[in-house]
């Protein structure tokens, strides 16, 4: 079995691979690029840990292989900072909100966030408990989380551009 | 969990994939969306020495009308059925099922010609294309056929299409436009096959029914077309004495399996009571 060629971006960085086909996506991120903000959870696709962005999609990283990521853009926990690193109003709206009690689901809760809100940047509640149906936490019952989001939901509408300024 | 191995093969034309896998032949397995496949692939429950992922072929993308038909390409998503204005104004009920597939990361890459095509009872948008009375376009090595949705599901993973043949698009003609639709699905939870379901549409004039189709999903090892209850329902005033003896008929064909989802008898009595509310929900939308 020959092995393949994969160019993408990960975090805004180039990165050229030789890679089995058989590679998980996940744990090409995670054993070969050091990338470990994405978790394995359950490793069956249910729980969401693993999310990371994927060319303008919420992607669950043990249900792809590397070789699909084939010239895709992906971004992790690890890229969803501002660019002076400071937190986005996502992650503040975490911490404010105490959206986590464990921490195993917030990388993937927060990319999956990141991409909710930039499809509806003003989710009532039950758009953002479906938006993250993708998403398991068995610490919070959901209620931080969700109004992590809400926090960042109202945040980015006093300063829409704030991602975008640096 | 990790899948055995396999070359990769990611070819960019319907051409370059059907030479593929006529040369590779039992050997290599489609990869569209994945999202059934490779969690069969880590389970060892498939082992294929090729994948021929069609992510790269252009021509099996997007949504289109022509001549009141809606063609609907194999690798458009669930995602992209959901945003599509289209699918919203002429077939909402693909949306409606659409939205009731697995979580949202799934439905970014899970795609509307591997739910068709994969033969997979639990896939909840076989039944809704044998409601629709959907044709299906195979391209082989011979060229394009096309086959009935209500005549394509043989058995559990058995359908018509052969090995070499890839699933190009579905030909779904555009109901009347007053048409009432539901797509009432029972679940244990968000992501999880149907315990039961049921797809409705009908056309209505003044009280009187004037068309009904009826599938229902994974009650049997394919999805089911409920004819002769959609034929009771047809030019009834959808009185209860008929909805009920529809109801019967349809449960009459179902023949599912005894599993964590329930056991048979009340599998077949949710599918009933799923045709019930979709029917009712269908009869609130219908204008005419």
């Amino acid at each position: 079995m020959s092995k393949s060629h994969i160019e993408l971006t990960i975090n805004g960085k180039k990165v050229e691979a030789l890679v089995e086909p058989r590679t998980l996506l996940i744990h090409f991120l995670r054993e070969e690029q050091n990338i470990t903000g994405p978790h394995i959870g359950c490793d069956t696709g249910h729980c969401g840990a693993c999310t990371v962005e994927m060319d303008d999609m919420s992607v669950k990283s043990c249900m792809t292989f590397a070789v699909q990521a084939d010239g895709a853009n992906i971004t992790t926990i690890e890229g969803m900072a501002n660019p002076d690193g400071t937190l986005t109003a996502l992650q503040e709206g975490f911490r404010e909100m105490h959206g986590l009690q464990c921490g195993f689901c917030t990388p993937g809760m927060i990319t999956r966030a990141h991409r909710l809100l930039l499809e509806n940047p003003d989710p009532n509640e039950d758009e953002i408990r479906n938006g993250i149906a993708g998403n398991l936490c068995r610490c919070t019952g959901y209620v931080n989380i969700v109004r992590a989001i809400q926090y960042a939901a109202e945040k980015m509408k006093e300063s829409p551009v704030q991602e975008a300024a640096e | 969990m990790i899948p055995g191995s396999f070359d990769y093969h990611r070819p960019v034309s319907v051409d370059e994939a059907v030479g593929l896998m006529g040369k590779l032949g039992d050997d290599a397995l489609l990869l569209a969306g994945g999202h059934s496949l490779i969690p069969m692939m880590k389970l060892r429950m498939a082992s294929p020495e090729h994948l021929v992922d069609l992510s790269a072929i252009d021509s099996l993308k997007g949504i289109e009308e022509i001549d009141d038909t809606i063609i609907l390409r194999a690798m458009t998503t669930q995602h992209e059925l959901i945003a599509s204005d289209l699918i919203t104004d002429k077939l909402p009920i693909i949306q409606e099922t659409s939205l009731v597939i697995a979580d949202p990361q799934i439905r970014y890459k899970g795609t509307f010609g591997g739910n068709v095509a994969n033969g997979d009872p639990g896939n909840d948008m076989p039944a809704v294309m044998q409601c629709l009375d959907a044709k299906l376009e195979l391209t082989g090595p011979d060229g394009k056929r096309q086959v009935a949705a209500r005549d394509f599901y043989q058995g559990a993973y058995d359908t018509l299409r052969e090995d070499e043949e890839i699933l190009t698009s579905v030909h779904i003609p555009v109901p009347s436009s007053g048409h009432g639709y539901a797509y009432e699905k029972l679940k244990r939870k968000v992501g999880d096959y149907a315990t039961a379901a049921a797809a409705v549409v009908i056309t209505m004039s003044g009280d009187k029914c004037t068309s009904a189709s009826i599938g229902l999903t994974n009650v049997g090892d394919t999805p089911l077309w409920a004819k002769e209850a959609g034929e009771i329902l047809n030019g009834s005033s959808l009185d209860n004495a008929t909805i009920d003896k529809a109801v019967s008929a349809a449960e009459a064909i179902t023949d599912p399996a005894s599993d964590m989802r329930g056991p048979a008898e009340y599998r077949t009595k949710m599918a009933g009571m799923m045709m019930r509310r979709a029917l009712e929900r269908a009869q609130s939308r219908a204008k005419g």
